[in-house]
């Protein structure tokens, strides 16, 4: 298949399959893209939610851009976001022509329900995946804490936490490297 | 005409709401405002049907904001408005990352920002919890947090692991629906 319809059909399959928004994408993202695709590591999907939560714009669509950019180049991350938005555009306009108090059915209220403590269990499962890439010393478990208090607890914005993260990694890093460089002149 | 302002405010959402589709929705209320294209009881349906249907909540709402407006095109137009900012922003960051991805600086960042990334991803999955688990501020709906433990071992230590999310996803929907969560 060409490269570029099958970056399309895999992205409209992952937002076809994400149920509450972009977090929610991050275990179907894994399944497809890391383990059966082989497009990114668990690494660089961290990395690129980092970035997408930072920049403008929607996470999943970022990081859709990102992946398909990797992987085709320019035209490839074209592909991947009108992929992931694709599902999106079907599926609202004919709900949207058709029926919009589907919401309203008890039935629905129950199904969703049940899809939002499965999606629970499958975030938890896709952050302790990521957690083994991302903390990997005990100043990245430091930052991992401070960062989950702050966003749970206070509110904290992610883009202020981000670029706190990083230039907390920074100054670490140029820490020991100082260090080291003393122990061994 | 309509269709190029509609272009044109779903790009300036786009460019302007960080941190993920709900963080569009003070730019569509603002817009509602402005434009009269629907109404706030209008967006509060919206922000229903987006968050109970498949893709992304931001891509969502465009696609109903568009479609109330202007129809199938005007759905179109809305999405591709969104989408064009968060292209051309990632694609500039990715070249420029792409460039320094041998840089000890640039890897030094990284080493900070993945844990607050894998934060911020569990933070957010707490924020569901919340609301699904507790059903209400002090009770517990003790069904869902049995479902969401069950799926969890599931995933985590039987070869059910293999399955497809989605299958997971679908299978919880039904107990849901028949058990009534």
């Amino acid at each position: 298949m060409n490269t570029y319809l099958e970056l399309f059909f895999t992205f409209a399959k992952v937002g076809a399959c994400t149920f509450g928004g972009g977090y929610a994408m991050l275990p179907i993202l894994q399944r497809e893209v890391v383990e059966q695709k082989g497009w990114a590591t668990d690494q660089e999907l961290t990395d690129y939610f980092a970035i997408g939560q930072c920049t403008p714009g929607i996470i999943a669509v970022n990081v859709a851009t990102f992946i398909g950019y990797k992987y085709r180049g320019v035209l490839g991350g074209i592909c991947a976001t009108l992929g992931v938005a694709f599902p999106s555009t079907v599926i609202i306009s004919l709900l949207a022509a058709l029926l919009t108090t589907f919401t309203q059915y008890p039935v629905v209220t129950h199904a969703l329900a049940g899809v939002n403590a499965c999606v629970i269990a499958l975030i938890a499962s896709s952050v302790l995946k990521l957690g083994k890439t991302a903390v990997v010393d005990w100043v990245t478990a430091a930052i991992f804490l401070a960062a989950l208090i702050a966003a749970t607890v206070f509110g904290t914005s992610p883009v202020l936490l981000v670029l706190a993260a990083g230039l907390l990694g920074y100054t670490a890093k140029r820490l020991s490297a100082l260090r080291r460089g003393e122990e061994k002149p | 005409m309509t269709l190029l302002r509609l272009y044109l405010e779903f790009f300036r959402t786009g460019l302007f709401s960080v941190g993920g589709g709900l963080a569009t929705i003070p730019f569509l209320r603002d817009m509602a405002e402005r434009t009269g294209w629907f109404t706030d009881e209008m967006l509060t349906t919206m922000i229903a049907v987006s968050e109970s249907t498949p893709g992304p909540i931001g891509a969502n709402m465009a696609t109903y904001v568009g479609f109330t407006t202007e129809g199938v095109v005007g759905a179109a137009v809305a999405v591709l408005g969104l989408l064009t900012p968060s292209i051309l922003i990632i694609l500039l960051v990715a070249r420029v990352l792409q460039k320094f991805r041998q840089s000890k600086a640039v890897d030094a960042v990284f080493y900070g920002l993945r844990p607050a990334s894998a934060a911020l991803i569990a933070s957010a999955g707490l924020g569901v919890a919340a609301k699904v688990l507790l059903r209400t501020e002090v009770t517990i709906c003790w069904p869902a947090v049995l479902l969401a433990a069950a799926v969890f071992v599931c995933i985590r230590w039987t070869p059910l692991k293999k399955l497809h999310p989605i299958v997971l996803i679908g299978v919880s929907a039904v107990i849901g629906a028949v058990f009534q969560l």
